[in-house]
Order: structure tokens, then C-alpha cells, then sequence
């Protein structure tokens, strides 16, 4: 077995399996689990993918959103054992890997077209 | 039991903790460690087990080195031979294999391993001096400058300057078991260790008392 045989069957049974296929611009639902006073419940956080990045366990898309007119971006584990379930509620059609130019758009602007297959 | 155990660094990845946080791990390919000698108070002046680790092709084998390996019954080549103090000896005999299973999860061990080699480096690498600014006309940005006042008229022994850096024998401490393969002999431990992926590192466990609760 060579090192990185190993590396990658060690991170293995941390790992999801049955993820759904998340891309940039994509709106997505993310149920996260909340732990308050000793109870456990779930806390939705929706907003769109403005980056996917790889990395075998470490795979992780940040997503942002409006709250209040305030920009509001997470950054989230996809095989974190926090997040209890991802949600894909529609498809963008965009042209670049990473959104990070959406920071800079408000309102109309920042908007995302819908992907049509 | 042996104070500690050979191994060889994997390499680095992540697991997910009880409390679902994500850790980052060293994966550490820890034995199994074959018995070469032991060494008594009597014959030697002190106690301690000599152990063999890793693969190495029969083609380097030298014949001192076959003849002290068929002492304990080896009769093939090991890439590392290595020494742990023990108290007493007696407890083990030669040839015997020891393996992963002697840590446990949780356990506070040390890691000892050869830091990787930078060459020849500056001194703003080698010992962090502040360097110049790159921009506003400056005509050096890295150099090591003033080496000392002018009263002395010469540069005191010791004094920082560029040279070889890395390839130093380096011990971190304070470092926790994560869990440990004890099927495949490997170890994750939490946090970095020194050294490059491929290289020989001693994890040691800490002595009871030493342990910081």
C-alpha cells in the first residue's frame, strides 16, 4: 500500500457517503446542527455556492447570503458530521469556478440565472 | 512493555472528532519492531532493548551486520536499528516482534524525528530577523546587516548569521493518540511531527508523573 493508499483509507470511514453533486452557484439548504442548553436541533442556513473546494475529507463549499442586507458566508465541511443534510433547491448557470466577485454586487446585480437542462 | 516504538511518517490528513470538529492528524506507520539485542547491567553497564525497523534489501546487508542480525535469529536485512532504555531488561527476549498495540488512544506521547532540510538560508528564515522593505528605494530587502556594535572590533561567537538550517534532530512534545490501527500498526496522532513523509521518527510515551492534567 503506498502512502497515500494509506492516508486517504484512514481519512475513509470519517467520510459521507451519497453527498449530493453541490456546484458553484447553486442555491443550496445546509440543516446544521445547533447544540444549545445540553438539546440538539437543526438550523437551516440557505444561500448560494460561491466556491467548491476539493480535498478528498477536507471538501468544503462556502455559502453566502443576504441576511438583513448584511453579507453572511459559512464555510462548511461536506462529510462534517455537524451538518446533517445538504439540500441543492436550484441549479445557477454560471461561468466562473469562484463567485468571490458577487461580494462586490448588491440587489439586482448579485443575482444568479437559473440553469436550464 | 517498551518505552516507545520506530516508525515511519505517512503523511497528514484529517478526521472528524465525538464532538464532530475536525482534527487535523498525523498518520504514523509505527512498527512492528523486531527485538535485535539486549543489553544488561552486567555485559553491557546498563539496561536497554536494541530493536530493528523497516525494510531494507538483503543486497546491503554487510556481514557484521548479518551476524549480529542471525544472533537474534533475523535472517532478513532492517532498514533502522535503534535503542530504548529500560529498566530491566529481562522482560523481553530476542527476535521478539512488538507492535502498534503498546499505545492507546489519548495517550500523551513525544515525537522525535529529523526537521526537514532548508539548506542554506538566510537569516531572515533561519531566525526570523525583520529583513528591509521591498518598496521606497531600498536597495536591500533581506540581508542580515549589522552584526554588532564597533567597540568590541569583532563579532562575538554565536552570533546569528545565514547558514545551514534544518536537518536537526527535533523532539515535540505534548503530542495526543488520536486512535491507533493496532491491525495495520498505525498511529494518528494530533497535530504535526517533524520531518518529511517517508521519514524515521521515535514516538515515546510520557512518564506518568510528567503528564500535565
Amino acid at each position: 500500500m503506498s502512502k497515500q493508499e494509506i492516508i486517504r483509507s484512514v481519512a475513509q470511514p470519517h467520510m459521507k457517503e451519497g453527498l449530493p453533486q453541490i456546484n458553484p452557484g447553486d442555491t443550496v439548504r445546509v440543516h446544521c446542527k445547533v447544540r444549545e442548553a445540553g438539546k440538539e436541533r437543526i438550523q437551516v442556513f440557505e444561500g448560494f455556492v460561491i466556491a467548491c473546494k476539493n480535498g478528498h475529507i477536507a471538501e468544503n463549499i462556502t455559502v453566502r447570503k443576504t441576511s438583513n442586507g448584511v453579507g453572511v458566508e459559512r464555510t462548511f465541511p461536506l462529510h462534517s458530521p455537524l451538518v446533517a443534510k445538504f439540500e441543492v433547491t436550484r441549479r445557477g448557470k454560471v461561468r466562473r469556478a469562484k463567485l468571490y466577485y458577487l461580494r462586490d454586487k448588491i440587489g439586482k446585480a448579485a443575482r444568479i440565472k437559473e440553469k436550464r437542462s | 512493555m517498551l518505552s516507545g516504538i520506530l516508525g515511519t511518517k505517512v503523511g497528514m490528513t484529517h478526521v472528524f472528532n465525538e464532538e464532530g470538529h475536525m482534527i487535523t492528524v498525523t498518520v504514523i506507520q509505527a512498527g512492528p519492531v523486531l527485538v535485535t539485542q539486549l543489553k544488561t547491567l552486567e555485559t553491557d553497564g546498563y539496561c536497554a532493548v536494541q530493536v530493528g525497523f523497516g525494510e531494507k534489501s538483503d543486497k546491503h546487508l554487510t556481514f557484521p551486520k548479518f551476524g549480529h542480525l542471525k544472533k537474534a535469529g533475523l535472517t532478513h536485512n532492517v532498514r533502522y536499528i535503534r535503542e530504548f532504555r529500560v529498566d530491566d531488561s529481562s522482560g523481553f527476549e530476542a527476535g521478539q516482534s512488538i507492535d502498534a498495540s503498546i499505545f492507546e488512544a489519548g495517550e500523551v506521547i513525544t515525537v522525535t524525528g529529523t526537521s526537514k532540510g532548508r539548506g542554506f538560508a538566510g537569516g531572515v528564515k533561519r531566525y526570523h530577523f525583520k529583513g528591509q522593505q521591498m518598496t521606497h528605494g531600498y536597495m536591500t530587502h533581506r540581508r542580515p546587516c549589522s552584526s554588532g556594535a564597533t567597540g568590541p572590533q569583532r563579532v562575538f561567537k554565536g552570533t546569528r548569521k545565514p547558514g545551514r538550517m534544518g536537518t536537526d534532530t527535533v523532539t515535540q512534545k505534548g503530542l495526543k493518540i488520536v486512535s491507533v490501527d493496532a491491525e495495520r500498526n498505525l498511529v494518528l496522532v494530533d497535530g504535526s511531527v517533524p520531518g518529511p513523509n517517508g521519514a524515521l521518527v521515535t514516538i515515546n510515551k510520557v512518564a506518568a508523573k510528567k503528564v500535565k492534567k
